[in-house]
């Protein structure tokens, strides 16, 4: 840093404003990716307490079901969906950025590293759904 | 189009100004000219106080960076008509603190750029009579990252650098990870150890701003992600193997 | 060896659930919060769940699901509230908060799956 100096009375620092990810639509389109991870870990949650009311008998998990049926849950799992919807899609965008991959010389563009993951994401949505819905 | 165009510029005089103001200036608005020229008729005809960096006027140097409209643009690429019919907001370089006008102080990023050891490092130096030779492919492998003109729009772009005195910064790491890539260099393990200390790299979130404003397309935010993926492949080999393999 | 930190490991675990949360998640929440609530799918009923849940792969299946989303989360909240509420000088906070939670939810998930019957 430059010392102040007689010629040079001292620099000009603008504080960041704790709100710097309003000012413009990239910054905020990065914050709300972040707090994806919010919802991300409410799934999380949400499966760790259907694994307790099945754990805890038919009742429990029963009344779980009908707690997933009220308004209030509903609306924040349909949220929730489109967030977690929202962190897959910028996941498997960003991807190829981590990971160059060289086939002779030309490297891989962008959108040929994505496609594999979206493939293996249709695959496996299918696949699970089978399992689950052939019970 | 109109003749004229308004420019709000940044004013500061450390020696008497409490904080920055604004003035507004009234230029001529031709069809070729960028904002650059506009600062420059602004010097010559209406107010030569005003201070402000630049130098080869063609993209190549990386001294004019500013703010154009909250932007971070060379101003001596970015063409006035395109903001018509203004006004055009025109302030340093955030981030960096402002020596006066339009001048930052950029010493912090040469600070952080000299720690990423930007130049070829070799166990055993060869003779100055042997080359080193280098196929196109391996030249491919760094070249995207080694068109960095050291501009900082990256940084003014950056929030993590805006928020965390500690960060590398993305030109930097852009840069450690060119000679990192570069098939003559050895000394990628020296980068790791400086760098990959927890707020060297670690701090980069990829909010990507450092990309999008490049006048070069080198990437950085790219070249970070690869240097992550890299020093965890490091970690883990010293994980797994403490003493061993280099 | 010089003193690395160990931000590799928390970036790994961060990406590995970042992949378990984009592969998985979306299709988990969609029928057991949606699909199967709202009717639009008939539901397992209680007892294939609890056949399936026994199997020992679907335990570690759902253990990964559980675990490694928390910890894909505890880091990226952790960035969130250093860059966007401006709070790192509260750094050994939230990261107890962060990765304590996400060991937690790590425990807990072990729990309970290691006692369905």
């Amino acid at each position: 840093m430059i010392n102040p100096t007689e010629y040079l009375p001292k620099t000009y620092r603008v504080r960041m404003s704790t709100y710097w990810w309003l000012a413009r639509w990239p910054y905020l389109k990065f914050i709300l990716r972040e707090g994806s991870s919010v919802f991300v870990a409410w799934a999380a949650v949400i499966t760790l307490l259907a694994i307790r009311a099945l754990q805890r008998g038919p009742a429990a998990y029963a009344q779980f079901e009908a707690w997933l049926r009220t308004p209030v849950l509903l609306t924040i799992n349909g949220i929730s969906f489109f967030f977690v919807l929202f962190h897959a899609v910028t996941w498997f965008n960003l991807a190829p950025k981590a990971m160059v991959i060289r086939l002779g010389k030309k490297r891989l563009p962008n959108a040929v590293v994505s496609a594999p993951n979206y493939v293996a994401w249709l695959i496996i949505s299918a696949a699970l759904t089978w399992v689950l819905l052939r019970g | 189009m109109a003749n004229r165009i308004t420019l709000e510029v940044t004013r500061f005089n450390p020696a008497r100004d409490e904080k920055p103001t604004l003035d507004t200036y009234e230029v001529p608005l031709r069809k070729e000219w960028v904002v650059l020229d506009a600062l420059n008729y602004i010097k010559d005809h209406l107010d030569g106080g005003l201070s402000f960096r630049w130098s080869c006027r063609m993209g190549v140097c990386g001294s004019c960076g500013m703010m154009v409209n909250e932007v971070p643009k060379l101003t001596c690429a970015t063409f006035l008509s395109d903001y018509a019919p203004g006004p055009v907001r025109v302030a340093p370089m955030k981030n960096f603190p402002v020596l006066r006008d339009l001048v930052v102080d950029t010493s912090d990023f040469l600070l952080k750029l000299a720690k990423s050891k930007p130049w070829i490092i070799r166990k055993v130096e060869k003779p100055l009579d042997e080359e080193y030779f280098q196929t196109p492919e391996q030249m491919d492998a760094y070249k995207q990252f080694s068109m960095c003109i050291n501009c900082m729009l990256c940084y003014a772009a950056c929030p993590v650098y805006g928020l965390d005195p500690l960060f590398s910064g993305p030109a930097a790491l852009a840069l450690a990870q060119r000679y990192n890539m570069d098939s003559r260099d050895e000394g990628a393990s020296d980068r790791f150890d400086i760098l990959s200390q927890h707020d060297g790299i670690w701090g980069c979130t990829f909010v990507g701003e450092c990309t999008q404003v490049c006048p070069k397309n080198v990437d950085p935010a790219g070249a970070i992600q690869q240097y992550k993926l890299a020093a965890t492949m490091e970690w883990l080999k010293a994980l797994v193997l403490p003493r061993g393999a280099e | 060896m010089s003193k690395r930190s160990n931000e590799p490991l928390l970036w790994l675990l961060f990406s590995a659930g970042g992949v378990v949360a984009a592969l998985l998640l979306p299709i988990h929440l969609l029928l057991f919060g949606l699909a199967f609530p709202l009717g639009w799918l008939k539901g397992p009923s209680y007892e294939s769940l609890l056949a399936l849940v026994r199997h020992p792969i679907t335990r570690i299946y759902l253990l990964v699901l559980c675990s490694l989303p928390l910890f894909h989360w505890a880091h990226r909240f952790r960035f969130t509230l250093y860059d966007g509420l401006q709070i790192k000088h509260l750094n050994e906070l939230i990261n107890v908060f962060c990765y304590g939670g996400a060991v937690f939810g790590t425990c807990v998930a072990a729990y309970l799956l290691l006692r369905v019957r």
